[in-house]
């Protein structure tokens, strides 16, 4: 009897399935540097692009002068609008129902927009050449500020579509307005708020950043004029919805597009949208019928490729004198650049902005959100977040601590008090989501307890007392955040991307031997699929997770999916996984019992093989059946065993975290220390515990160099004031605190396997954490909220406008 | 992010590198470490027709210690200022502050000399060596000469060395007492928001024997403050006494606003980070 529990148990170890911390298959190459990436791509008789950008934020495009440029050997041509016109590929879609213009179509727009496209048979010549393009701009007044969009001087960014009262997303007021978007009930919203015993106010600021991925955009395009192919590779996020946006816009049918992405290092939503790079690269090939490879350098992706957030967050939250939340209002002014370029579900131009209750009991709130062009890069995409998610978060994080300090309160007991119950799930907020599962209490008070809540409260107030004896120059600030997140984007009834829903997919074929292959619609960037993902199948079909090979990202052989962003790949991809492996399954059941001449119902599954009940000697393996579905004739059974699920989720998952840091601020410099951050996370079901502690360090370390100082920053002539690595923040290790990770764990109702995903949740509340220890810092010198990024200046100057430098 | 076309040249000893550079005149330059000059090549900022690298002249890489002299090569790396315990005893300030200096992988190419010569006001080294009190050996067609630290840097990026000169050697006289280099930067790999070197001596008696400040990033010039020296030297390190240094030191600043924060800023950080340079090499003292 034991013999046989150890022995179930030791099979089950050995398929290295759920709940395992297997290594990362994928490490063996990259840490030998033996990746393979765009730039390794390297194609006999390819062509180098290099684009010729605008230093103007905002000028009329008088003339283009290629006559010096075309001159140079080794340059094969020149690309401008007037070049692509006659193919209608000088404009191009956006995923937001906008267009944005692929090369300078009369005017630019931003500064760092591409203007020209020049192709030479080396790299060094093409940049050679790009000097030599003779541009003549007129330059025309510039707009930075969305508060000053619609006034009567404003500039008409947008000429083009200056006069349509009518944009994607309804209505439109002005020219330099591009939406409107409102959710909940807002009559009832005001009232509440003007009603209410107590109300907080304050305008909460997210600003412009970018994912910034060690690897840059990029792309090799090579058009065989033979037999009518086009083959693509790229950093793409979403392979498959590239191939079918390539063929519409270039007319090539879709079976003779085949698009690749490679290895991928990084994308945090950089690598979600189609950029004027890609469509050059693939007209360039077409022109020259030779393959074309364009790669941005790093200040081309921090200038022109998508940025994110520049959320003007004006928010009012309503409560009752003990503190219950009765109603929260927002209005945000969102600065989406020159072209609507979000990556957002098509209904859904501010994301899932309206997340922005929470984790807590908000009966009524109202949410507005008005899109503004402004002459910086376009964008505005889901940077290791899901749509608008990380927006949401901190503005409702900070607006809790805002209302505690005006109803004089612990901001973790308000927290504790508004929380959504456990036995209020699934849970409708007042902003139309369903809520799947939470239990928000249990994690808040483990993660008090674990950092010692109250005592580090009772040395803060010593501290201050000590300050303000003179005894120290340094405060100590307690950052809590708990947030919730909304990912796994989501159910074809309303999400879809350019009018493809947001399935995705697996296809699984077991091998003679007993091995297996899985193809998915996504592609990993990081994340570590072929890890994960086989153990999700080792767990569903009882096959070790290192005999089973996970490919993605070639759309000729991949099955098709929308690819991998918004903490999607393990709600939607990771069910079609298992639902796929369930299949396998199924038909391995019939197999086993003609094998062992039994009823299927005579038999059950037992971690990878099929036993007949009450004779646990008569079994089948899974290696076993499937060696038999390749050589027996089963009557009634096709041969062969391979499965295909595209999976539609029935709704998105809502991970959860409870996140402290402790920092140490040094008035005098405004230098922050951390001292202690703690992370608990809830991501359901957990497949890769050591891959999931991997993807929360990376995340709180993003986390903290956008609250700390990480910003694209323009002066007021559109010029980008911080473009390079030298003034934009990565941190490095020596930044970097030690993280203390923890978890509870609150399976997914209707997720096939219970998991919600996790890449995104340590960005999305380790944010308001960071913020919200350089806020609390200060609020017992009477600050109520400073802005973000919280980089030494800007502490040492809050702290200069409280009167703490004497 | 791509060059413009050059000639390399590596010569192999220093007077091939002087007799190259005279030859070559003003289109070339010489590459030392090349973190600061690639970059701006890379930028299309600097597009000199020649490269003169003197990573192969053997005899610009030293590091020498004689009774109380120290003598280091040009061409000695941060990495190996670092490493060398020799140095550290003769001069320990020069490990602290080499150690401040960007990353590792930074300091294993990067060079004294070409910190010194490019006469970039973000760079460490040159306030370290007007605290020293340190001699640069340059060599031209018309042969060697020596400058002072304290006497070579006019402007940013320009300095007493002639464009036919190589900045060959760095001497200075081996320290005693205390020591410091205080530096307030964004993140690693930054230059200084603001940075001070300290170096302080102390009488059996607990009088100020010696003293010697100088300020990193905080003019378009490293800063070398003599009269600030001077006070405390007079004065001691009573709290008035600091007081009458630091707000000396801050008589010759001129921050100029950039990402760091603003001019303002600047000066208050300045003085904060002067005031602890002083404290850490008095402690050491």
């Amino acid at each position: 009897m034991s013999a046989t529990a150890e022995s179930v148990q030791d099979r089950k170890a050995a398929l290295k399935g759920l709940g395992t911390s297997r290594k990362r298959v994928e490490d063996a190459r990259f840490t030998q540097g033996k990746g393979n990436y765009v730039d390794d791509i390297k194609l006999p008789d390819m062509l180098f692009g290099d684009f010729v950008r605008s230093q103007y934020a905002h000028a009329r495009v008088k003339s283009i002068d290629t006559t010096a440029a075309m001159e140079l050997p080794g340059v094969v041509a020149v690309l401008t609008a007037k070049e692509l016109e006659p193919l209608n590929l000088h404009w191009m879609p956006t995923l937001a129902g906008d267009k944005q213009m692929v090369l300078a179509d009369g005017k630019v727009l931003f500064q760092g927009q591409e203007v020209a496209f020049v192709i030479a048979e080396d790299r060094y010549i093409a940049a050679d050449a790009v000097d030599l393009v003779k541009v003549e701009y007129e330059e025309l007044p510039v707009l930075v500020d969305p508060f000053k969009a619609e006034l009567p001087d404003a500039p008409v960014l947008r000429e083009d579509i200056a006069d349509q009262k009518e944009g994607a997303h309804g209505a439109r007021r002005h020219p330099n307005h591009i939406f409107t978007w409102e959710q909940g009930d807002k009559g009832a919203t005001e009232a509440i708020i003007n009603e209410a015993e107590v109300v907080a106010e304050e305008m909460v600021y997210y600003h412009r950043t970018h994912p910034c991925p060690m690897e840059t955009c990029g792309s090799v395009a090579s058009m065989d004029k033979v037999n009518g192919k086009l083959t693509l590779w790229g950093t793409f996020q979403a392979p498959h919805v590239v191939r079918t946006v390539a063929s519409l816009l270039s007319g090539i049918a879709e079976h003779n597009i085949r698009v690749v992405s490679p290895d991928i290092g990084g994308g945090f939503g950089n690598k979600v949208g189609v950029y004027p790079g890609y469509v050059c690269s693939i007209v360039a090939s077409i022109v020259t019928g030779k393959p074309v490879k364009w790669v941005e350098d790093r200040m081309e992706n921090l200038s022109a490729t998508a940025f994110a957030r520049d959320y003007w967050m004006k928010g009012k939250i309503a409560a009752t004198s003990e503190g219950k939340i009765l109603g929260l209002w927002c209005h945000t002014t969102a600065d989406h650049g020159a072209f609507d370029a979000c990556a957002d579900p098509t209904k859904y131009p501010a994301g899932f902005m309206n997340i922005c209750t929470g984790s807590y009991d908000i009966p009524t709130a109202y949410l507005a959100v008005d899109g503004i062009y402004t002459n910086k890069a376009p964008g505005g995409v889901a940077y290791r977040c899901s749509f608008r998610v990380t927006e949401a978060a901190y503005f409702i994080e900070r607006m809790i601590e805002v209302l505690a300090i005006k109803l004089n309160m612990d901001a973790a007991e308000l927290r504790a008090k508004n929380f959504i119950r456990k036995d209020q799930f699934p849970y409708q907020s007042a902003l139309g989501w369903e809520y799947d599962s939470g239990d928000y209490h249990t994690a808040w008070d483990k993660a008090l307890e674990a950092v010692g809540y109250k005592k580090l409260r009772e040395e803060q107030a010593q501290q201050v007392e000590d300050f303000k004896a003179g005894k120290t120059r340094k405060l100590m600030g307690i950052g809590l955040c708990h947030f919730t997140e909304i990912v796994g984007a989501g159910p074809v009834k309303n999400c879809d991307i350019l009018g493809m829903g947001m399935f995705d997919s697996c296809e699984i074929r077991i091998h003679p031997t007993g091995s297996a292959l899985a193809r998915l619609g996504t592609i990993s960037q990081g994340q570590g699929h072929a890890t994960t993902f086989a153990q999700i199948l080792a767990t569903e079909i009882g096959i070790s997770a290192d005999e089973i090979t996970i490919e993605e990202g070639d759309t000729d052989t991949a099955p098709y999916g929308l690819g991998t962003y918004g903490s999607r790949s393990t709600p939607v991809a990771g069910a079609a996984t298992a639902m796929a492996g369930r299949k396998i399954r199924a038909k391995a059941q019939m197999i086993a019992a003609y094998l062992l001449e039994v009823h299927d119902n005579d038999i059950e599954w037992e971690v990878d093989r099929f036993v007949v009940k009450g004779a646990p000697e008569r079994f089948k393996t899974m290696k076993e059946i499937a060696y038999a579905s390749y050589n027996q004739a089963i009557p009634g059974v096709e041969p062969g065993l391979e499965a295909v699920s595209y999976y539609d989720p029935p709704n998105m998952t809502y991970p959860f975290g409870a996140y402290v840091c402790v920092m140490d601020i040094d008035v005098d410099t405004g230098v922050s220390d951390i001292r202690q951050f703690y992370a608990l996370d809830d991501c359901g079901t957990r497949i890769n515990p050591m891959i999931i502690e991997g993807q929360v360090h990376g995340g709180l370390t993003e986390a903290l160099a956008i609250a700390l100082g990480q910003e694209i920053a323009y002066d007021e002539l559109g010029n980008i004031k911080t473009g390079t690595l030298m003034d934009f923040f990565i941190p490095t290790s020596w930044e970097t605190p030690n993280y203390q990770t923890d978890f509870t764990e609150t399976p997914s109702p209707h997720h096939p396997i219970g998991a919600k995903g996790v890449g995104e949740s340590p960005n999305v509340g380790g944010v308001p954490a960071f913020s919200n220890a350089i806020n609390d810092a200060f609020r017992a010198f009477g600050l109520t909220h400073t802005h973000m990024p919280h980089d030494h200046w800007r502490v040492w100057k809050t702290a200069n406008d409280l009167g703490l430098h004497g | 992010m791509i060059t413009g076309s050059f000639d390399y040249h590596q010569p192999g000893t220093l007077q091939e590198a002087v007799a190259l550079l005279a030859k070559l005149g003003d289109g070339a330059r010489v590459l030392a470490g090349g973190h600061s000059l690639i970059p701006t090549m890379k930028l299309r900022l600097a597009m000199p027709e020649h490269l003169i690298d003197l990573q192969a002249v053997r005899e610009l890489k030293k590091i020498q210690v004689t009774g109380a002299e120290v003598c280091i090569g040009a061409m000695t790396t941060q990495a190996e200022l670092i490493a060398s315990d020799e140095l550290h005893r003769a001069a320990p300030i020069v490990r602290e502050t080499s150690l401040q200096i960007a990353d590792p992988q930074v300091r294993y190419l990067g060079t004294i000399g070409g910190n010194v010569a490019n006469g970039d006001p973000g760079n460490d080294m040159p306030a370290l060596m007007q605290c020293l009190d340190a001699t640069f050996v340059l060599s031209g067609p018309d042969g060697e000469r020596s400058v002072q630290a304290r006497e070579f840097y006019e402007a940013a990026y320009f300095t007493a060395r002639d464009d036919l000169e190589i900045l060959t050697e760095i001497r200075f006289a081996a320290t005693s007492g205390g020591y410091a280099y205080e530096k307030q930067k964004r993140k690693i790999g930054d230059y200084a928001t603001a940075a001070a070197a300290v170096l302080l001596g102390k009488g059996a008696d607990g009088s100020c024997e010696q003293a010697s400040i100088a300020l990193t990033n905080l003019a378009d010039t490293p800063l070398y403050c003599e009269a600030a020296s001077a006070q405390l030297v007079e004065n001691g390190l009573t709290e008035p006494s600091v007081d009458a240094a630091v707000a000396s030191a801050m008589s010759q600043i001129d921050p100029v606003d950039d990402n760091r924060g603003p001019a303002e800023f600047k000066r208050h950080v300045a003085a904060i980070i002067l005031r602890r340079a002083i404290q850490q090499a008095w402690a050491r003292a």
